[in-house]
């Protein structure tokens, strides 16, 4: 919030529109929203994959299956992040 | 440490591109039903993307497990971000294009990814002797 709120001193400042200002608020916005959905799977994936790694390290015999499983939990996690990704192109561009 | 067994990934990967080209003329149809022109082509983009998004991703983690386990681990950290800005440039550069219709394509970049994992998760093996897909059987 403080980052909008300074966005909106900086406009009061320079005497933008309404219309500018609420174009630079929503970029703000829809940054925050796309960095914010980002941090979630990227934390998930790190988590996911060092299991992995660990579970291959110990049992190396079923690294295919837990590849498998591996790959298919990256993609699940990384839906998250373009969730984010298309509120963040809908709210910048549409 | 390394795995030299088989590029799991890749199969699963390849088998959702095959779902893929089945269900992209169906959604293909359908959103140029409700958008028009601009809405099946957004939605082949979108479509193209997943797809694109799942063999780059697939390809780096069975090239990378070749070498080095420690090395796909990184990979797949870096590849998700570095994918991530992939797929924001791609929609970056043809923001403003005549043909683009950015709800059907964010719609289709949503529904497509979540839609082919879950419809894959019924064909992917979990034995030791099949690690990557279930033999396939007659009928299927």
């Amino acid at each position: 919030m403080s980052v909008l709120a300074t966005i909106a001193q900086a406009a009061e400042a320079t005497d933008l529109t309404a219309a500018e200002l609420k174009g630079i608020e929503a970029a703000a916005g829809a940054g925050m929203a796309y960095g914010l959905a980002a941090i979630g799977p990227a934390l998930g994936i790190g988590y996911l994959v060092g299991q992995s790694v660990q579970a291959m390290a110990r049992q190396p015999e079923s690294a295919g299956t837990v590849r498998t499983t591996m790959f298919l939990g990256i993609a699940f996690t990384e839906a998250l992040a373009l969730i984010g990704f298309v509120v963040f192109i809908l709210l910048k561009f549409a | 440490m390394r795995d030299d067994g088989p590029a799991v990934e890749m199969e699963v990967a390849l088998d959702l591109l095959r779902r893929a080209l089945w269900v992209a003329p169906v959604l293909i149809v359908l959103s140029g039903a409700i958008w028009g022109l601009n809405g099946a082509l957004s939605t082949g983009y979108g479509i193209a993307l997943v797809v694109a998004n799942f063999l780059a991703s697939a390809a780096m983690l069975a090239w990378t497990a070749k070498i080095s386990i420690s090395l796909m681990m990184g990979t797949a950290l870096f590849g998700y971000l570095m994918r991530l800005g992939l797929i924001f440039l791609a929609v970056w550069v043809v923001r403003d294009a005549s043909w683009v219709e950015l709800v059907p394509l964010g719609l289709t970049i949503v529904v497509t990814h979540l839609g082919l994992l879950f419809w894959e998760m019924r064909y992917v093996s979990a034995t030791l002797a099949f690690p990557g897909l279930k033999p396939a059987t007659k009928g299927s």
